[in-house]
Parts: C-alpha cells; sequence; structure tokens
C-alpha cells in the first residue's frame, strides 16, 4: 500500500506536532466538510464509504450515525471510544499517541455530521502518556481556532473533554462508558433504548471507536470511492494489524482490510518465533473463537471472519507456538473475564468466575471428565442472555477451544495436570 | 390497548405494560427477581426471559413492553431452560442456608428452585467466594453478603425511593457486594422497606429476625393506625401475638412502602399496660366487674346526671384514633339515648411530630378526617371546649373513647376539668386519664377489631380483625352497642350494620357499603383519589 493513513507517522516523523501535520494536509478535510458540505452530506459520504466500527462490532458508521432522532432537541454527544483494554489490541494507542491530529480531525468532522457540539474522548485511565498527547494536541488546535466557537468561521462550535477512564475493561462497552462518564459505576445499560436515543445524560449519542473515527478524514479528503477501493467492499479502509506472541516480528502493520491472516502473520510478523510450529491463533481480541493452523488463510475483514464462524474483533493478533498449552491459555483468558465482569447479569457475573475455577482445577490436575462438559454447557447457559456482550465474549473463545483443542483439555484431565509441564520437567535423555 | 397472546391466551393489556406484568393479568407468572413495580428496570437477573416469536433472542420480560400482536411463550423448552440455567447460575456461590435464613419460606430462589431447578450442585463447597455475614447496615437492617443476588432492589429504594443513596454496589464479578457508601448508615425514615423488597434472605430486619418461621404465621390484611396517611398493610400473626407489620400494596396510598414507625407500631397493641377487664371505681381504686355490671353502672351515671343538671350535661370526647363506628355510636348514643349535642373530637399529635413530604404525616392520628365528616371536629377546639364546661360546671359525665387527655392537655387541666366529673372512659390501655376515670371499659386495639378509618385524603380504609381483643376487651363497637342497649337504645348485631346506619345518617358516606370499600379502600364523596401530597 502507500502511505499510510492511521500509523502515518511511520511516513511523516513528528505527524502528532500540529504544525507537522498542518504542513500534510492537515484538517484539509475538516474545512471541506466545514465550510463546503452539509452535515447530512458528511453522513452520506461516511454511509457510501462502507466505513465499519473498528471497536469491534463492525457497525457500518454512517447507519449508526442516521439512527439519531431527526426530532430532538437535547443536546447531542460523540464520545470517543478510547478505552483500548481488550487483551492483544494495541492499535489506538498508537493512533492516540503518535497520530493524535488525525483522530481529532475526525472528531470534528463527525461532530459536524451528527451535529454535536460536545466530545467526550474516553480514554483507558492507564494511558496517562496518552491523555497526554491528547491534551498537548488539542491545546495546540484549540490555540489555531479549530477547535472552540466558530470555527473556520462557519459558526460552528464544539468543545472536547478527555475523560480518563475509570479502570476497567467493561468502561470501554458503549453504555458502560456512558455511565462511566456521567460518574456512575460502568454498568452497562440494557438496550433499548440504544445510545443513540438515550445515551450520555440521557441525550442522543454516538459512540465510535479510535481507529473508526480516524478513518474519517480520510474518507471526505480522498471521497468514498478511494476508501471502498481499499480491500473488500463490504467494510474496506486501512487497518491496523496488531501482532503479538510468538512471531518473530511482532508490532503493528497497516494494511488494507481483508488481509489474509497467514500473510500478516508470515509475510509482516515474521512467521512463528524459532522457527516453531504454530498452534493457535486468536485473531480478534480475546473475546472470539480461536483459530487452527489450517484455518489461517482466511481474509481479515468482518464478512470473510463471519464466514468461517469467527470475528474480526479489533484484529488484535495473538499467535501462539506448537508449544503453548491450551488449557493455561484459556485459564488465563477466562481469568481476563472472571476479574472484569462488571458483576451486574447473574450468568455473567457466576459464569465466568465458574469457568475460572473449573480451568484452574484442570490446569492443576484436579479436573474431572465431566468437567470439559460442564465447562460447555456452563458456556451455552451464558451465551445471549446478558445486558451486554462480554458474557458471550468469555463464553466463546471458551467453547471454541474445547471444540479445536479438545484432546489437551483431555489429556489434563488423564495426565493429572499439563503433560506439557510434565514434559519439560524430564530430564533429557542421554 | 395492545392484544397479545401469552402462552396460548389472548390477552388485552393496558398500554406500556412490560411481560412480567401482562403475563400476570392472565395469571401467569414469569419469575423474576431484579424487577419490582415500584422501581425502576434494571434487568440484571435475567432470571424472567421469555421467548417472542420473530425475535431470535430470549427477551428480558421485564424490559419488554407488550406490542399488539406480539406472542410470548414464558415456558417454552427455551425459556425454561434459561430460567433454570440463571437459577443455576445463581445459587453456585449461594450459601444454601435455607434452615437458618429468616426468608425461608418466602424466598424466591426457593420458590424458583422447586419450580425450575432442582438439580445437583455442581460446586464444590470450598470453592464458593466467601463474603461477608451479618453486616450491620443500620437500626433496622442486617445484611448476609453471601446471600446476596445483587439484583440491586435496595440500592434502587435507596437512590429512587427515599433518594438518600446509602447503599451502593461494590467491587466487581463475583466479589460485587452491597455496601454503605462511607460515613453513611441505613438509617432513613423508610429503611425497612429494603427488607421487604429483597427477594431473598440478605437483608433481614433485626426487629423480625429468628422471631418465627413464616409459614406458621398468618396473614391479616389492614391499615396501618400510627399516622393519617393509613399506609395499608398486612399484619403477620399467630395466636394473638404480632410479629410484624409489612405494607400491602396500594397504588392510592403507600404504593409498595410504610415507614419503620409504622413498621414498628404494632409493639404499641401489645404492651403490658392493656386493660384486661371492666372496671368500676370504689373510693381510690378500681373494682373488676362484669361488663353487664360496668353498663350498668354507666347507664346509671349518666341517668343520674341527666336528672340532676339536664342531658347537655353529658358529653363525650371522641379520640381520633377512633374507628369511624366507634365515633358515630357514641356521638349518636349522646344525640339520641340522652338527648345531649355535646359530643367532641379531639385529634392530639405532638406538636414536634417528625412528617416529611412522602408518606409520614404529622397528624399521628389515623381517623381524624374521619371525625370530621361525622361533624365532630371542625376548627378543632372543640374538646377543649368541653373540657372549660366541665371547669365551669356545666358537665357532669364526659364519655371518654380513645383519648388520653392529660397527654393532650396536661395533668393539671384535666385535675381542674374531670376533679368533680363522672368519666366514662372507653379506651385500650391504662394512661395519665384512666386515673380520673369512674367506669373503664376496656376495648381492642386497631389489629383486634373490624371497622373503617378515613385518612387524610378523605380515603376510607378497613381495619381488619386479625385476632380477639385480649381479656375481656370488646370491639369498640361491640362495647358502644352494650351501652347503648343499657341506655334503651338499640344493639348493633355487626359491624356491616353500624356501617350501615352511618353511611344513612352521614352525608359523607351516603351511598357506600361495608363491602364497597374493600381491600383497597374508597375515597369519599369530594375527597381526592389520591393523597394530596
Ligand atoms: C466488554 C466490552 C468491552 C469493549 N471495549 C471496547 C474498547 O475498549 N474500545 C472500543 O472501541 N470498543 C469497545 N467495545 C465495543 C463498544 O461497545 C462499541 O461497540 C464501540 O465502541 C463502537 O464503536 P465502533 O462502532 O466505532 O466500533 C467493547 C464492548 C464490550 C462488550
Ligand atoms: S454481561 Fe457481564 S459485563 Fe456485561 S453487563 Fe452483564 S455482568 Fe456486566
Ligand atoms: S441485598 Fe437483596 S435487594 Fe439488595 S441486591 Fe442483594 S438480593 Fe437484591
Ligand atoms: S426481572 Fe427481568 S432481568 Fe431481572
Amino acid at each position: 500500500m502507500a502511505e499510510n493513513v492511521l500509523l502515518r507517522h511511520e511516513d511523516v516523523p513528528d505527524i502528532h506536532k500540529l504544525d507537522v501535520y498542518l504542513a500534510h494536509d492537515g484538517y484539509v478535510a475538516a474545512r471541506k466538510a466545514l465550510t463546503t458540505l452539509k452535515p447530512e452530506e458528511v453522513t452520506a459520504l461516511v454511509k457510501e464509504s462502507n466505513l465499519r466500527g473498528r471497536g469491534g462490532a463492525g457497525f457500518p458508521a454512517g447507519v449508526k450515525w442516521g439512527f439519531l432522532p431527526k426530532d430532538s432537541d437535547k443536546p447531542v454527544y460523540l464520545c470517543c471510544n478510547a478505552d483500548e483494554s481488550e487483551p492483544g489490541t494495541f492499535k489506538d494507542r498508537a493512533i492516540i499517541e503518535k497520530n493524535t491530529h488525525i483522530l481529532l480531525e475526525g472528531i470534528l468532522i463527525t461532530c459536524y455530521a451528527i451535529n454535536a457540539h460536545m466530545a467526550y474522548i474516553y480514554i483507558r485511565g492507564e494511558f496517562a502518556y496518552g491523555a497526554k498527547c491528547l491534551e498537548r494536541a488539542l491545546a495546540e488546535a484549540y490555540d489555531q481556532g479549530l477547535f472552540g466557537k466558530d470555527i473556520f468561521g462557519t459558526g460552528f462550535d464544539l468543545e472536547v473533554y478527555v475523560h480518563r477512564g475509570a479502570g476497567a475493561y467493561i468502561c470501554g462497552e458503549e453504555t458502560g462508558l456512558i455511565q462511566s462518564i456521567e460518574g456512575k459505576r460502568a454498568y452497562p445499560r440494557i438496550k433499548p433504548p440504544f445510545p443513540a436515543v438515550y445515551g450520555l445524560f440521557g441525550c442522543p449519542t454516538i459512540v465510535n471507536n479510535v481507529e473508526t473515527l480516524a478513518c474519517v478524514s480520510s474518507i471526505i479528503k480522498n471521497g468514498p470511492d478511494w476508501f471502498r477501493s481499499i480491500g473488500p467492499e463490504s467494510g474496506p479502509g486501512p487497518k491496523i494489524y496488531g501482532v503479538s506472541g510468538h512471531v518473530e516480528q511482532p508490532g503493528m502493520f497497516e494494511l488494507p482490510m481483508g488481509m489474509p491472516l497467514r500473510e500478516v502473520i508470515y509475510d509482516y510478523a515474521g512467521g512463528i518465533k524459532d522457527g516453531k510450529q504454530l498452534k493457535a491463533v486468536m485473531p480478534a481480541g480475546s473475546s472470539f473463537p480461536v483459530l487452527t493452523p489450517d484455518e489461517i488463510d482466511v481474509h481479515m475483514d468482518f464478512d470473510s471472519m463471519r464466514a468461517i464462524g469467527a470475528f474480526l474483533g479489533t484484529a488484535g493478533i495473538i499467535v501462539m507456538d506448537e508449544d503453548t498449552c491450551m488449557v493455561r491459555a484459556l485459564e488465563i483468558i477466562d481469568r481476563f473475564y472472571h476479574h472484569e465482569s462488571c458483576g451486574q447479569c447473574s450468568p455473567c457475573r457466576e459464569g465466568t468466575g465458574w469457568l475460572h475455577k473449573l480451568l484452574v482445577r484442570l490446569e492443576e490436575g484436579n479436573g474431572k471428565a465431566e468437567d470439559i462438559d460442564l465447562i460447555d454447557r456452563i458456556c451455552t447457559n451464558m451465551m445471549g442472555n446478558t445486558v451486554c456482550v462480554l458474557a458471550d465474549a468469555a463464553a466463546m473463545p471458551t467453547q471454541s477451544y474445547l471444540t479445536k483443542f479438545r484432546a489437551e483439555f483431555v489429556a489434563h484431565v488423564t495426565a493429572g495436570g499439563c503433560p506439557l509441564k510434565k514434559a519439560a520437567a524430564q530430564p533429557e535423555a542421554a | 390497548m395492545p392484544t397479545l397472546e401469552i402462552d396460548g391466551q389472548e390477552v388485552t393489556v393496558e398500554d406500556g405494560l412490560n411481560v412480567i406484568q401482562a403475563a400476570e393479568q392472565v395469571g401467569i407468572e414469569v419469575p423474576h427477581y431484579c424487577y419490582h413495580p415500584g422501581l425502576s428496570i434494571s434487568g440484571n437477573c435475567r432470571m424472567c426471559l421469555v421467548e417472542i416469536e420473530n425475535i431470535p433472542k430470549l427477551q428480558i420480560g421485564c424490559n419488554t413492553r407488550v406490542a399488539d400482536g406480539m406472542v410470548v411463550k414464558t415456558t417454552s423448552e427455551r425459556a425454561k431452560h434459561a430460567q433454570a440455567a440463571v437459577l443455576e447460575f445463581l445459587l453456585i456461590n449461594h450459601p444454601i442456608d435455607c434452615p437458618i435464613c429468616d426468608q425461608a419460606g418466602e424466598c424466591k430462589l426457593q420458590d424458583y428452585y422447586m419450580l425450575y431447578g432442582a438439580y445437583k450442585s455442581e460446586m464444590q463447597l470450598e470453592a464458593k467466594v466467601q463474603k461477608g455475614k451479618v453486616v450491620d447496615l443500620g437500626p433496622e437492617v442486617v445484611l448476609d453478603e453471601e446471600r446476596c443476588i445483587l439484583c440491586a432492589r435496595c440500592t434502587r429504594f435507596c437512590d429512587e425511593i427515599t433518594q438518600t443513596g446509602e447503599l451502593g454496589i461494590f467491587e466487581r464479578g463475583d466479589h460485587s457486594r452491597i455496601s454503605l457508601f462511607p460515613g453513611k448508615q441505613l438509617d432513613n425514615p423508610y429503611s425497612g422497606n429494603v427488607v421487604d423488597v429483597c427477594p431473598v434472605g440478605a437483608l433481614t430486619s433485626k426487629d423480625f429476625r429468628f422471631k418465627a418461621r413464616v409459614w406458621y404465621l398468618e396473614k391479616t390484611p389492614s391499615t396501618c393506625t400510627r399516622c393519617a396517611t393509613g399506609c395499608n398493610i398486612d399484619i403477620y400473626h399467630r395466636q394473638g401475638e404480632i410479629f410484624r407489620f409489612r405494607p400491602r400494596q396500594n397504588p392510592d396510598v403507600n404504593e409498595y412502602w410504610m415507614c419503620d414507625e409504622g413498621r414498628h407500631w404494632y409493639k404499641s397493641f401489645q404492651q403490658d399496660s392493656r386493660i384486661p377487664t371492666p372496671l368500676v371505681r370504689d373510693g381510690s381504686s378500681f373494682a373488676v366487674a362484669s361488663w353487664d355490671g360496668a353498663g350498668t353502672a354507666a347507664a346509671q351515671a349518666v341517668r343520674r346526671t341527666q336528672d340532676e343538671y339536664g342531658a347537655e350535661a353529658v358529653a363525650a370526647i371522641v379520640g381520633a384514633k377512633a374507628t369511624n363506628e366507634e365515633a358515630f355510636l357514641l356521638s349518636r348514643l349522646l344525640r339520641e339515648q340522652i338527648g345531649s349535642t355535646q359530643t367532641a373530637g379531639l385529634a392530639w399529635s405532638p406538636a414536634d411530630a417528625f412528617h416529611d413530604d412522602f408518606l409520614i404525616h404529622a397528624d399521628k392520628n389515623p381517623n381524624t378526617h374521619g371525625l370530621k365528616s361525622l361533624g365532630l371536629l371542625n376548627g378543632g377546639g372543640e374538646a377543649e371546649a368541653i373540657l372549660s364546661a366541665a371547669e365551669q360546671g356545666q358537665v357532669k359525665a364526659l364519655f371518654v373513647l380513645g383519648a388520653d387527655l392529660v397527654t393532650a392537655f396536661g395533668q393539671e387541666r384535666i385535675e381542674r376539668a374531670l376533679g368533680e366529673t363522672r368519666v366514662i372512659l372507653l379506651d385500650t390501655d391504662y394512661n395519665g386519664t384512666t386515673e380520673y376515670a369512674d367506669i373503664v371499659l376496656p376495648i381492642a386495639a386497631a389489629p383486634e377489631t373490624d371497622g373503617t378509618c378515613t385518612n387524610q385524603a378523605g380515603r376510607v380504609q378497613r381495619l381488619s380483625q386479625a385476632f380477639p381483643p385480649p381479656g375481656e376487651a370488646k370491639a369498640g363497637w361491640e362495647a358502644l352497642a352494650l351501652l347503648s342497649t343499657h341506655l334503651d337504645g338499640p344493639d348493633s348485631v355487626s359491624i356491616t350494620d353500624v356501617f350501615g346506619e352511618l353511611t344513612q345518617s352521614v352525608p359523607a358516606f351516603t351511598g357506600l357499603t361495608y363491602g364497597k370499600i374493600g381491600l383497597q379502600g374508597v375515597p369519599l364523596a369530594g375527597a381526592g383519589s389520591s393523597a394530596d401530597s
């Protein structure tokens, strides 16, 4: 691909500084939108571009904006979801720290499109540096009149607040995020009503992911046709793939949507570390099914992934080599969900803890044969029946591990613990 | 008015109802924990999952509004499976200590377990999450964190109803627990309601804890007499002893709630000060008398006064804790059997009585409005006028019904007024005024009698007899009927008859019958249908 959009700092040093950003067509798209387009025209362009949400669910951004009630006299809010807490995911942080203004410009254009005069950037509490970057960039932009009153002399006003998160994964769920901004416990809300109708402070609200918003200025600048030409039409655009785990060169790669997973792992991330064999990949953060080596020819876009029963999620790719104990890997994943369940819904509150305890038991060698089916049954009972999808996010990977790596679970029962660990502990035969 | 189908039954219901409410109207209970009709929808327990045709996922009944043509299945395979699964989740970390739990018998975990669960426990005991037991929340309430299913009814009560916000949910996931915010106590005047809304045994009442198994208690619907609001209640009792009051739903009066003072009011009826038998003065002390003996003595005292000083020298003061029927019978007795117009109501409350703009009324009498309707109270100086008349020697015999004049007017004043007056007292308990009585007739307290009171908003509501009065005490209306016969007046055979006679003679009650009042009360003609708050 040509120049990076999202990871543009790799091509243009110091692009996070306003003068550098401005020197490279910065805020040109925003000026174009505010001075030459009507808000609904901006929304129409984004709709046409088929930009789909990068927060995990892949919902078309323009369509979401269109859900705002037309006849409301309440203020509209934009919340930029910068809570990035998904395991194996670190793309938003890069944009925030290294390409800050592309996010701010996206926020400005989006607010104009949805007629919001106030935006919150809800940033994960641990991202202290990221918050500082945002504050610094905002201060510069305010100074230049890019935010605040009467932007570009159009009469359009916009205030942007950086709100540091309250330290929980669930604060990234959009209604948990809204609750958290309101100063409440981040208990996700029951839907309906959806945020577009009843969101922040009870007002119509759009929640979009950092990477989603960071795509917006390029659509306005280059047009929806350009955007749709990058990757599959149904969900195109530039995309950051984050690769971690047992690869030679972990990191972030900006590539078109729909890259074959194999290519990302082997061509960009340098293949499996130390020449080992691939055992498993979590291609979408930790909240979705695991893939086996024979599944990695899949293309990384929303629809292709769905077609094989997987998801694109955040495209945070976690690679595991042949020496990985899948029981232990799952135990770690479920420990996370147990720790992060907000505790509101009975199936999730009790189910995540139950799953984790059973996996610890298996891992420690105290598991029973029935436990495997019990885990599977608990997952089934957790799925689809809760306020938010954290319960599904725990159950889905768990069930996929059981299905795809069942033998390892059985072996933990029969061997009374991890066979891999035991093998490693054996003295080498002379 | 949408028409929908629930489990094969077609039903037309009001707009705006949710599936749980609509199902209830056709006698179907959708199991639920977090939903409470008096609180906002929280949707957290996930117990009320039902199947709705054309919606792929199961939906929670509490947050699903009914719509025309909706087809709901609350007992389909899928729905029942989901309900059983939720119950299983709720029970994994539950201590299963029903044998020592006060909620046993009225616990929704127990109830639904019998209906949907009944599987073996899959969780080894030692693996359960352990939390706080016997956590003191305030003067009324104790929390057992392990029994809590985190339905958030209690927190919503404190946030939405009392708006005092003492309780919150702390920590996350299966370590979540209910607790007080720092520096707070659960001591709002309505705190006892959290015990009622708690669907399990997590919140228990300090007053009721360990006193009785609920299945041994009898429940009688009645009205609280602690103040003029008249919250609807259930009296829980056994063998003449009351164990607790609980609010009974009445959308026009108290919704689902009652105050803590009212909750404790039952104790006022079972003090050692109850008068066990009729008494007749014998010099400086009282002699036990039969009802007939006391009735005869009362009649003689009245007739002698009448002969010596004229009919208007016989007067009566009726306290506003008397029922409408009692007040009516006494004033009629004076008017028709004696020929005196001197019957006055008295609605005394302490000047500094606690009150608020929710349920707790400054008037601590249950029937002030009733006495007004009966013409016994107008400006409020009526009883005072009778005392003045007594001081001036114009009143020589005085009936006192359910009023402690000494507390209301002070010892000195009563000494002056009643020192030389023949006093016929009808009351439940000994009090400062008993000392001035010549004849004492013990009557039933509110939980021991039938009758009606009219609350501050003009709503006539029924008291129901939970059990007979102690000793030889009689219901007030029966005592007054007996006095009437001793004064050649009519007898009364039942509370319905007395009420019928009342409606004949008091215009505000025209058209009412005792039956019509039912368990929810009826506004008097001219009174608004809801409380004036
Ligand atoms: C448990 C949970 C955690 C989530 N965390 C994040 C997050 O950290 N960042 C994010 O953008 N979206 C997160 N989401 C998704 C958001 O709810 C929401 O779908 C997203 O912010 C919408 O933005 P998009 O349409 O631009 O993708 C999370 C969802 C769930 C259920
Ligand atoms: S599914 Fe889990 S995380 Fe989501 S609202 Fe329910 S308890 Fe909280
Ligand atoms: S204490 Fe009772 S009412 Fe409060 S959350 Fe727990 S179960 Fe619900
Ligand atoms: S009653 Fe509906 S979710 Fe609890």
